[in-house]
């Protein structure tokens, strides 16, 4: 039982993790008794479970996530999502109708156009189907107005932080809403451009310096120093 | 929202808004370039070569030196080939295959510029006239697609140019025989293309990938050394009026000189 990274270690493909007893977690595999990342990242160990957290990757749905999607095509009864995943998902007219769905009296691009942004929830995907989207719930629906910033999907639980802190901070010093798709997509409204330049700043610096420790403290004083010039 | 190629409607809102108040979304002033960054004889094999990034855009330029047939009607001239390349690697959008008509505008777009202001001295790469000179091609290579790939190339071009030695030669009994040793490419204008989108009414120099997607139309204008105009050219469905075409004008003039000085040091 022996690891061979240094907590929060930079690893690259095919580098020896740990030979033991361990499990092998995300972004590794097991070859004998002996851990191998499999991309680029920080490896981390967590009881006896071995896993690398990805620099950069693309996003792989998982049922539940709130995304935002742009509409890339609108069929006769649904609308085809880009939600920045290997696959295209698809929200259906019926889950967006109060009624049941009749293709002579509902126009869809009266609802949602090509090039809409819509914050959904996933209801449904696995292997065999391409992910299926949900707007019936509250805060769900078409994204009217505010900034969208990219980000790759793995620093998305960074940008939220532990229990929420760190997105509860800069919610706090940018006086601006952030909804946080779980794509990598973030959407930010605020009362001026300058708060909500500021709240991009904040994200830009995190999703740079993620995996560094203490970023909250550095994130808040540069909002703050920011702010007074 | 990578894999598509249209942008968000919210986005492309935005954008305009933030300019028609003076600003761009990646915190430029409306008549910013990107940061430049030029590297020279970056090809060992190549005659001459260069690499410019104008932010996240990157160009690569390789120039070869051939001995071919002039044109009939310029006998005594050399000849000067531009082609440009859009490779897979650079942007989701690019396939591979032949040249498709982006390429073509690219490369042509270069082109007028090198010819139109008359920066190679054509005479002298004529060997023996109506039969031998030397043929410049000149290969533009995209690594990278983040918008503006004109101003990148003709950067890249001229500075690929600036860089490019001929080898030595002697003619006995009209067969051409190669001596050691290299001279300069004979290189005496130094054109610049600026490039503008017309976005709401309003222009920005130096598009980036996302302004280029949003644009209603494009307009380059390649400048020479003394100030001149040498080339235009107009992409998209959009159209300008024309106090915008001679305010733009005189915004090229100044970019040009600025860029100027980065790709023609000494």
């Amino acid at each position: 039982m022996t690891t061979y990274f240094e907590k929060r270690q930079l690893v690259t493909p095919g580098d020896l993790l740990a030979e033991g007893k361990y499990r092998a977690g995300e972004n590794t595999y097991k070859d004998d008794d002996k851990i191998y990342a499999t991309r680029i990242g920080i490896a981390n160990l967590e009881d006896t479970t071995i896993y690398v957290v990805a620099l950069k990757a693309f996003y792989v749905p998982s049922v539940g996530d709130m995304v935002i999607g742009k509409i890339v095509e609108v069929g006769i009864s649904i609308w085809i999502v880009d939600i920045n995943a290997p696959y295209l998902a698809v929200l259906r007219a019926s889950d967006v109708l109060d009624r049941p769905f009749n293709p002579r009296r509902d126009a869809l691009p009266a609802i949602f156009d090509v090039n809409d942004l819509i914050i959904a929830k996933l209801v449904a995907y696995d292997r065999t189907h391409d992910p299926v989207l949900t707007v019936r719930e509250p805060d769900l629906g078409k994204i009217t107005r505010g900034q969208i910033v990219e980000v790759t999907p793995t620093k998305i639980p960074r940008i939220i932080g532990r229990k929420g802190s760190m997105i509860s901070m800069i919610k706090k010093e940018t006086k601006c809403q952030i909804t946080i798709g779980q794509n990598g997509v973030i959407l930010i409204s605020g009362k001026t451009p300058e708060d909500e330049r500021l709240a991009v700043m904040a994200i830009r610096k995190i999703e740079q310096e993620s995996h560094t420790s203490g970023l909250t403290d550095r994130v808040t004083e540069m909002i703050r120093k920011e702010k007074e010039v | 929202m990578t894999s598509s190629i249209t942008v968000a409607r919210v986005k492309q809102k935005r954008i305009a808004e933030l300019i028609s108040h003076g600003k761009r979304l990646d915190e430029r002033g409306l008549n910013d370039f990107r940061e430049v960054q030029l590297e020279v004889g970056v090809i060992e094999r190549a005659e001459g070569s260069a690499r410019v990034r104008l932010g996240k855009t990157e160009v690569m330029v390789g120039i070869k030196i051939e001995i071919g047939e002039p044109f009939s009607d310029v006998p005594n001239q050399g000849v000067l080939t531009v082609n440009a390349e859009l490779v897979p690697l650079a942007s989701p959008k690019f396939e591979p295959g032949p040249p498709n008509e982006n390429a073509i505008e690219l490369a042509r777009v270069v082109d007028r510029g090198i010819r139109e202001s008359k920066a190679i001295s054509t005479e002298k790469l004529c060997i023996i006239p109506g039969k031998k000179v030397f043929i410049v091609f000149v290969d533009l290579w995209v690594l990278n697609h983040d918008g503006n790939l004109i101003d990148a190339s003709a950067m890249a071009a001229l500075a690929a140019l600036l860089n490019t030695k001929i080898f030595n030669y002697e003619i006995k009994d009209d067969e051409i025989k190669i001596k050691p040793g290299y001279t300069q490419l004979p290189i005496v204008d130094h054109p610049i293309a600026v490039t503008f989108a017309k976005i709401d009414d309003n222009f920005v120099v130096d598009p980036w990938l996302v302004e280029e997607q949003v644009m209603d139309a494009r307009f380059t204008i390649t400048i020479d050394k003394d100030g001149k105009i040498c080339a235009l050219q107009k992409g998209g469905y959009g159209y300008f009026s024309m106090e915008k075409i001679l305010e733009a004008a005189k915004i090229a003039q100044q970019k040009a000189e600025e860029l100027r000085k980065i790709v023609v040091k000494g």
